[in-house]
């Protein structure tokens, strides 16, 4: 695949499927006419466009693997959002969404740059980290990753029952959770923030040059890529997504 | 004013508006301390008005753009903090 130069543009992508993930988060999968692919990682802008001609803008990673035809975003239930709400709550099979994309080659990821892979979620964070792990699993790539996921509580933990299944049908794939406000009884991992005793129990070592990427929000991302630093990490093989303190 | 202090890639969307390259994987050499990177490794603040992109290393503004969105689309983009840009296709 290149990159043919082209204008970004605004397309409507018509929503085929929602389905409810966690108690905040909701799954919608878009057909979107023309679709050119997308890498592991990319993300779109979403415009809404009120009545009165008000436009509010967010972006989404994409969760869907490139070779899925679907482009499936995951949205995190913002309460006092101005995209979110809608999307979660009020958006319809049938109904079209604008967006452009896809966007963004910093943060991606192709089987054939190999690894091996290091990926730490913090809860939506996992969005694009999930087109990774997916596009992994349908290349057939055998590159080893290893997940790190922080989640609120078990209910919390997004693609909670995929990642399960992925994990248990392929031993090259190692995740371990870590749940910061509550865990279930006889919970026995990791149930603090991700800090850099964790980071060492868990990463591969620096020694085996990891291709590092980390999407949450941003106390997560910089304690975690200062963390990976001071660990020994090469700081170019660590790529990080903030989100914003707003979104929404 | 909300201000989002974001990565490079966030950028990315406003800067595909312009650019027919993928600019966050192009490298830029910052004028004030000379470090070189990928523009998505450096930082982004976005806000409604307008997305500056400063050097992770020097805070120095390396990108500045401002849209006006009402009538036809126009921008104002400062480059002056980016020595060179190298930009590359992919394959």
């Amino acid at each position: 695949m290149t990159d043919a130069p082209r204008k970004l543009t605004w397309r409507i992508g018509e929503v085929v499927e929602t389905s409810p993930d966690t108690p905040r988060t909701k799954r919608l999968f878009l057909d979107v006419p023309g679709w050119e692919g997308h890498r592991a990682g990319q993300h779109v802008d979403v415009r809404l466009t009120a009545e009165d001609s008000y436009q509010a803008q967010r972006s989404y990673s994409i969760a869907s693997a490139p070779e899925d035809g679907r482009v499936e975003l995951l949205i995190e239930r913002l309460e006092d959002g101005e995209v979110s709400p809608y999307l979660t709550d009020e958006i319809r099979t049938g109904d079209g969404l604008e967006l452009r994309g896809p966007i963004g080659g910093w943060f991606a990821w192709d089987a054939r740059e190999g690894g091996p892979l290091f990926l730490v979620a913090g809860g939506s964070g996992i969005a694009p980290l999930m087109a990774m792990i997916r596009h992994r699993q349908a290349t057939g790539s055998g590159t080893p990753v290893r997940l790190l996921f922080s989640s609120r509580s078990y209910e919390d933990v997004i693609f909670r029952e995929e990642l399960e299944r992925l994990a248990a049908e392929d031993e090259t794939l190692q995740i371990t959770h870590t749940l910061t406000r509550s865990t279930p009884p006889g919970w026995k991992g990791y149930d603090r923030r991700i800090d850099e005793e964790m980071l060492g129990e868990i990463a591969f070592s620096p020694d085996e040059r990891p291709l590092v990427f980390v999407c949450g929000p941003t106390p997560l991302v910089e304690a975690v890529a200062t963390a990976l630093v001071g660990l020994g990490y090469e700081p170019t093989r660590v790529k990080t997504e903030r989100f914003g303190p707003t979104g929404g | 004013m909300d201000e989002q202090k974001l990565d490079g890639n966030a950028a990315a969307g406003v800067l595909a508006e312009i650019f027919t390259f993928e600019i966050t994987t192009a490298r830029s050499t910052c004028v004030n301390c000379g470090a070189t990177g990928e523009v998505g490794a450096q930082m982004a603040y976005v806000s409604e008005i307008g997305t500056v992109v400063r050097c992770a290393v020097c805070d120095n503004p390396l990108i500045r753009i401002v849209r006006q969105d009402a009538g036809p689309q126009r921008y104002w983009l400062d480059l002056k903090g980016i020595e060179y840009l190298q930009l590359q296709e992919r394959l």
